[in-house]
């Protein structure tokens, strides 16, 4: 069993690929795999509760943890409630923390 | 304590992930960790002496008054706030290319066979590329 942390940056709205992001994580959590998804920047805007693309962030947080940047959040205005379930906010020194990890993989998308 | 080493891609004033990118590099150094960031590609202007903030005519508003950041004073205070726990390699060739030798005290010129050097010597990379 591997430990992965995968750091989402984009919104699906902008970037297509974010999908592709989204099914990595569920396909490694999927092989049994520990998978934290880290939204920053404007990949938080689907975690709110109100975005047609929170379905998909939902089925994420249903299969893998996922964070969001406190910073971001407060950036755009978006507090703890408007947040959809399963989903939580969490400071960057949180990536530190897990980056850190005896043998997890981190990648940036 | 570890070390983080981080590769960066962006130009400055260009994306949020430049801004998220020093947040990152801040927390390890905050933690008590090593840092070593290697500039690639127009990252290299990140660290450029010659940045000077500006006013702001729609505003009306002088440099002062905006007090805006800029990059370069970013890796500066990386260098004054932790010394001896940050190293910064700025890709020479990528620095000759945009004419961005005339960096900040602290990053220095180095070639992608450091960065694997750090990579191979580090506890993590990561790698935030250009969009």
């Amino acid at each position: 069993m591997g430990k992965y942390l995968l750091i989402e940056s984009r919104d699906p709205f902008d970037s297509a690929d974010v999908r592709n992001s989204y099914e990595l994580a569920q396909g490694l959590a999927d092989d049994a795999n520990e998978v934290t998804v880290f939204l920053v920047q404007n990949a938080v805007l689907p975690a709110r509760k109100a975005s047609s693309a929170s379905g998909q962030v939902q089925d994420l947080a249903s299969k893998a943890t996922v964070l969001a940047d406190d910073f971001s959040l407060r950036e755009r205005g978006i507090t703890g409630d408007e947040l959809v379930k399963g989903v939580t906010s969490a400071e960057i020194g949180t990536v530190v923390d897990l980056s850190l990890e005896d043998g997890r993989k981190v990648i940036w998308h | 304590m570890a070390t983080l080493t981080v590769a960066l891609m962006d130009p400055p004033y260009e994306t949020p992930a430049t801004t998220t990118a020093f947040r990152i590099i801040d927390s390890a150094l905050q933690k008590g960790h090593s840092v070593n960031v290697f500039a690639y590609e127009g990252a290299v202007n990140l660290a450029m002496a010659g940045q000077a903030p500006h006013a702001n005519p729609v505003k009306g508003t002088t440099a002062e008054e905006e007090d805006h950041p800029t990059t370069k004073d970013w890796v500066a205070s990386l260098f004054t706030t932790y010394p001896g726990k940050v190293q910064w390699i700025n890709c020479g060739l990528c620095a000759d290319e945009r004419g961005a030798n005339d960096a900040v005290p602290g990053p220095v010129r180095g070639s992608p066979k450091e960065f694997v050097e750090w990579i191979n010597a580090s506890d993590q990379t990561l790698v935030i590329p250009a969009k």
